[in-house]
């Protein structure tokens, strides 16, 4: 019985429901914005793949942490 | 009274169960870490192991693979400023370079660092390219990413920290730098508070690039091979059509967020050399 494997699995599913309701989030208002104004889809779209990476940083934070816990 | 036997039971059953996933995937991390031998089809080198005063300095399979892509880089740019000596206008492969080279100085550093960008452009392009060739090399069969190795990471990071601060020293005086750092015209209450946030601040920048790139690498190779993995822990070859495919969806992000990563280093070194040089905005 060991807690940190059960530990590692909870904190990996947190992290993708947080990372995955936030890009989701962040794509629907970049396809939006390309919606209303076509002209700018260009610059939408670099911005929204910046954010993206960043956000996708952050959950990397928590999968090392995970890998971690999963291989003490 | 039958305690004990049913005790050994469960005891050898965790056993078995611990020594064939062990066996089963070790493989994976064994794939992604670093380690002393350097596989190469059909052949297993041995890499030398050095201890020079009391430090570990052997050669490994990422320290071999990070003198590839420096021998690759300084190659291809040796070649390339020999194009430029002949005529300005690009001709082949000196296209690529010059596309490149012009969005990083148009795209990264212009915008981020505004006036004063030519000081700073050199080391932009050095970590782009750097990072762009570990990464990809990466990405070929029997080739190990470098930068999938937290020192290689913390290295590049630390090296963006000297930058910025001795670029922000050399802007604005040392002391100027520091009081540069907190906002200005705020209220003297909020002081106690802000210049240990700043002062935090400066160190956990580039603490998140070493470890925002680290993890994007290592997690890519470990995903690629655990659903390769699959086939092998399941013992059927009913699954090798679906593994497959999602391994090779995988691989495709992957070099797109190789790309990517080198893009998001390098742009928000610049962003923090900006930050660090023009304090008022």
């Amino acid at each position: 019985m060991d807690l940190a494997h059960l530990a590692a699995g909870f904190g990996a599913a947190l992290t993708v429901i947080g990372g995955a309701f936030g890009i989701g989030k962040l794509a629907s208002s970049a396809m939006e914005a390309s919606g209303r104004q076509p002209e700018a889809a260009g610059d939408i779209r670099t911005s929204m793949i910046i954010a993206a990476a960043l956000i996708e940083g952050i959950s990397l934070f928590a999968l090392v942490i995970c890998i971690l816990l999963a291989l003490k | 009274m039958w305690v004990t036997e049913i005790n050994t039971i469960v005891d050898s059953v965790k056993a078995v169960a611990e020594a064939g996933a062990k066996k089963d995937t070790g493989w994976i991390m064994h794939h992604v870490l670093d380690s002393r031998t350097l596989d190469l089809p059909f052949i297993e080198i041995q890499l030398p192991q050095i201890h020079l005063f009391g430090m570990d300095l052997s050669i490994t399979k990422h320290l071999v693979f990070m003198w590839v892509s420096l021998i690759t880089l300084i190659l291809f740019f040796i070649y390339i400023s020999r194009t430029y000596k002949k005529t300005l206008i690009p001709h082949g492969v000196t296209n690529l370079s010059e596309i490149l080279i012009i969005f990083v100085r148009d795209e990264i550093a212009k915008p981020t660092i505004g006036k004063g960008y030519e000081k700073f452009l050199p080391y932009l392009l050095t970590a782009f390219f750097f990072i762009l060739t570990c990464n990809f090399i990466g990405l070929i069969p029997y080739g190990s990413t470098a930068t999938s190795n937290i020192s290689v990471t913390a290295t590049l990071a630390t090296i963006s920290f000297i930058v910025i601060q001795v670029g922000g020293m050399m802007k604005n005086g040392i002391f100027g730098y520091f009081k540069g750092l907190v906002p200005h015209g705020m209220p003297i209450w909020l002081l106690p508070i802000m210049i240990p946030v700043e002062l935090l601040g400066l160190f956990t920048k580039p603490f998140a690039l070493a470890i925002r790139l680290f993890a994007n690498m290592t997690a890519g190779h470990i995903v690629i091979m655990a659903l390769l993995g699959l086939i092998f822990i399941l013992h059927t070859y009913i699954v090798v059509p679906v593994s497959v495919s999602f391994a090779l969806f995988i691989y495709l992000l992957e070099i797109l967020v190789a790309l990517l990563q080198a893009y998001i280093f390098t742009m928000l070194s610049s962003l923090f050399i900006g930050m660090a040089v023009h304090q008022d905005h």
